[in-house]
């Protein structure tokens, strides 16, 4: 087996098909694979939101934990999916404790270093606000219809 | 009059017996019926039945079993009126009125050849039942088959024993998902429209089945849309008030058509334009 | 309009002559139902002879408005149409569809009533009503599913058709080629002719029923005169149309209009009141109720005429498809004019006027669909 370079797992991501290949190499530098046991957390609900994480295989839920309830799972999120879009929109704080439900492969991205090349290119700036934008819409959208509780009694 | 018209009358049930009851959920109970004399007639899955409990009403349930799987009829009835509730509360070997079957089935035949993709949302599931059997049943004449169910909660999730016995085939994919849960669910979180992209059919050749309450339908549709499915191939169950199930009461026309001889079960393409206008 | 040729099957009776109809088709074991004046209106109901009926009345018609008048002289036809129509008696407003008994060990029988033995006459059928007769034919007996009590009051039904000889305010069956003239569907159908002090009847023969029944009423020939007279009647009465609906490309124009500011304008006067939809010869909507004794072992099953106006109409569980009233009235014009014809191959409308003479806010389904045909495409869809 030929050990895949980081450039061309990121560029056989549905995720950033047609992503311009000068910026899937500089993505490619913030990135590592990351590996997490079923219950380990990716991301914790206040921390700086400087990763993000690309599944490539197993299940992540978003949950929120309020005092005295038991946590509620918002979505799960599984291959080809995104966790963390909290980097994109100041304070840079993640929103959401994200906790692998199975054993979990992603990539993990530093965000950190990717909002500096974003600003410095507005290009590629350009490029991830296109391929994030519609992640968070189709979310938004998602928890509206969960919201509907369309199966209740009315 | 002769009496053959007296035989053809068709607001006339015919009389069933209760046979086995199972509590599904906390609501809804599955009802087995027998014949209380003759043979029950053929049906193809998608079609219904209009039941009558003694003194209350008639309601228009579609059939939760598929017809090469018993005697009589199989429905699912969840408590949701005077009607229902008192359908959901009988007892073996009570006396029911039922009259059917009625109405357009899923298109089971046509899709031989093809990927099958059945999307259900809460107990539309069950009128999706007996599809997934027949389609099970020739397993064989069929492409990929995948099942996307969604749910209110883990607690709400319909003829779990059947989901499990098909995910336990390897030719089969089953994806549960529900709306709201706590941690100890392992399963899937998010509307079933979030199922279908994540997905494995080819939307060229693929038939879908959707069924469930009309505002998910509706976003079911334009989520097969988006992923390339033709209108055309994308089948929805309505649902209308329902009072002759024949065409004579007015009751559940849905623009042109009535739901209860032009349906229930429709191709995407016919009411596309439809299913756009509230109040319709 | 074609001429009426003079051949035998036109006769000419005056008003003994009708009395005797009447009376043959009495003797004959039915239930003769004709016009008769109750409550200030022209209605139908059993009747008798020539005293029941509306002799020397006339009425007058406007969008919300209804008034009998005194005629000049004593025609016993010389009126347009009441708020009924000959479907009360085909398709009864309230009928018990069967009715069910339960026994101790929880089991159940189901038996029809006995069917009514009516067989109907009607006398005075006009050319519209005549359409919208054979406008239900097509729901209740040429569908998937046959209403078997409703045909076979149908198939036993004699219909005394009469040619209009004037139009009413809200009329416009010119429109809807329908009438003012019955063309087929009766057995027999008269043309009124007063001319002085004589009156009679033109009698064009429709069937051999018809035909036979006529045989017991005393008649003479009829001349190409009198039959040049009582078409000349017709063609002044079509002439006189109270109301125009023009039908070119009607249904597609309200199909493709569902979401129009003008249902939002109707549904200020609308009051849902369903009235409309009662009087309408067409419109065959009804529910059911079910009953049951107190002690829970009798129960029966009765069918009523209901409305699309009415909010319970579209019930499904949790609520209703059609809150608004502009939903309402839409689903009814649209039905009535539109969607019918993909359903059954005809428009639902046979120009009576009636929704627009008994609605109370004198709505007028001609003038809503000029609106809409006046400003096509405006709004969604």
């Amino acid at each position: 087996m030929s050990i895949e370079t980081m450039d061309r797992i990121l560029a056989s991501q549905a995720f950033f098909a047609d992503f311009p290949a000068e910026f899937v190499e500089l993505l490619a530098g913030c990135a590592r694979n990351q590996h997490f046991k079923a219950g380990e957390y990716l991301i914790r609900e206040g921390d700086p939101a400087d990763r993000f994480f690309l599944v490539r295989q197993g299940k992540v839920a978003l949950e929120i934990t309020a005092p005295a309830r038991a946590p509620v799972i918002v979505t799960t999120l599984g291959e080809g999916e995104i966790v963390g879009v909290s980097w994109l929109i100041p304070p840079y704080r993640a929103e959401f404790d994200a906790r692998a439900v199975e054993p979990v492969r992603a990539i993990g991205i530093d965000a950190k270093c990717l909002r500096g090349k974003c600003e410095a290119d507005h290009h590629l700036g350009y490029e991830m606000m296109k391929r994030f934008l519609p992640v968070m819409v189709k979310r938004l959208h998602a928890t509206r219809l969960q919201i509907l509780d369309v199966y209740g009694q009315p | 009059m002769p009496s053959d018209v007296f035989a053809a009358d068709p607001f006339l049930p015919d009389l069933y017996r209760v046979g086995k009851v199972r509590r599904e959920l906390a609501d809804a109970v599955t009802l087995e019926l027998e014949p209380q004399s003759g043979p029950r007639p053929d049906f193809r899955p998608g079609q219904f039945n209009m039941l009558y409990a003694f003194g209350v009403g008639e309601v228009a349930i579609s059939m939760s079993a598929s017809a090469r799987l018993g005697t009589g009829f199989v429905h699912t009835v969840r408590n949701a009126g005077a009607v229902s509730g008192a359908l959901a509360r009988l007892e073996p070997g009570a006396t029911l009125g039922v009259r059917g079957p009625f109405g357009t089935g899923w298109p089971v035949v046509k899709a031989e050849g093809r990927d099958v993709l059945i999307v259900a949302g809460g107990l539309g599931l069950a009128p999706l039942r007996p599809a997934i059997q027949d389609v099970l049943a020739h397993r064989e004449r069929y492409g990929r088959v995948t099942i996307l169910v969604g749910c209110r909660s883990p607690h709400d999730i319909l003829y779990q024993h059947d989901l499990e016995e098909w995910r336990q085939r390897l030719d089969v994919t089953v994806e549960v998902t529900v709306d709201h849960a706590g941690t100890d669910w392992h399963g899937d979180v998010g509307f079933v429209t979030t199922l279908i992209p994540r997905s494995p059919f080819d939307p060229d050749k693929t038939v879908a089945m959707v069924c469930g309450p009309e505002v998910m339908m509706r976003f079911a549709a334009s989520a097969l849309l988006k992923a390339g499915v033709p209108a055309s191939e994308i089948h929805l169950s309505m649902e209308r008030n329902m009072k002759c199930a024949i065409g004579l009461c007015g009751h559940c026309q849905f623009g042109p058509t009535f739901v209860c001889k032009d349906g229930p079960v429709f191709p995407l393409d016919r009411i596309s334009g439809l299913l756009a206008v509230q109040e319709i | 309009m074609q001429d009426i040729r003079p051949d035998t099957s036109h006769v000419v009776i005056d008003a003994h002559g009708l009395q005797c109809l009447i009376d043959a088709l009495s003797q004959d074991g039915r239930r003769v139902v004709g016009p008769t004046v109750r409550d200030e209106a022209i209605v139908y109901d059993d009747i008798a002879g020539l005293g029941s009926l509306p002799r020397g009345w006339t009425d007058r018609q406007e969008a919300g408005r209804y008034a009998l008048e005194r005629r000049e002289d004593e025609a016993c036809f010389g009126y347009v149409v009441g708020p009924h129509s000959w479907k009360k008696f085909l398709f009864p407003p309230v009928e018990t569809l069967w009715k069910a008994r339960r026994e101790d060990d929880g089991t159940m029988a189901v038996s029809r009533p006995e069917r009514p033995a009516d067989r109907f006459a009607f006398i005075g059928v006009r050319a519209c009503e005549i359409e919208a007769i054979a406008i239900q034919d097509r729901v209740f007996e040429q569908g998937p599913y046959t209403d078997t009590a409703y045909a076979a009051r149908r198939s036993d039904a004699f219909i005394v058709a009469v040619n209009c000889g004037q139009a009413g305010g809200t009329c416009f069956c010119v429109s809807m080629e329908t009438g003012p003239r019955a063309t087929h569907g009766f057995d027999l159908a008269l043309t009124e002719m007063i001319e002085g002090a004589e009156h009679r009847f033109l009698v064009e023969i429709g069937s051999e029923e018809g035909r036979s029944v006529m045989a017991q009423v005393p008649h003479v020939r009829a001349d190409e005169a009198r039959i040049g007279a009582a078409s000349a009647i017709v063609e002044r009465t079509a002439a006189q149309m109270g109301r125009h609906l023009d039908t070119d490309g009607l249904k597609e124009l309200l199909q493709g209009n569902l979401e129009h500011p003008r249902w939002d304008d109707v549904a200020d006067r609308c009051l849902t009141c369903a009235n409309c939809t009662m009087v309408c010869p067409t419109c065959f909507c009804s529910t059911v109720e079910d009953h049951s004794d107190l002690a829970n072992r009798e129960a029966e099953r009765v069918r009523k005429w209901d409305s699309c106006f009415t909010m319970d109409f579209s019930y499904i569980h949790g609520g209703s498809v059609r809150a608004s009233t502009a939903s309402r009235y839409r689903q009814w014009m649209t039905h009535k004019l539109a969607n019918w014809i993909d359903q059954f191959g005809t428009s639902g409308c046979v120009g009576c006027g009636r929704c627009i003479t008994w609605c109370p806010v004198g709505i007028d389904l001609t003038q809503e669909a000029a609106a809409i045909r006046a400003t096509p495409g405006e709004g969604r869809s």
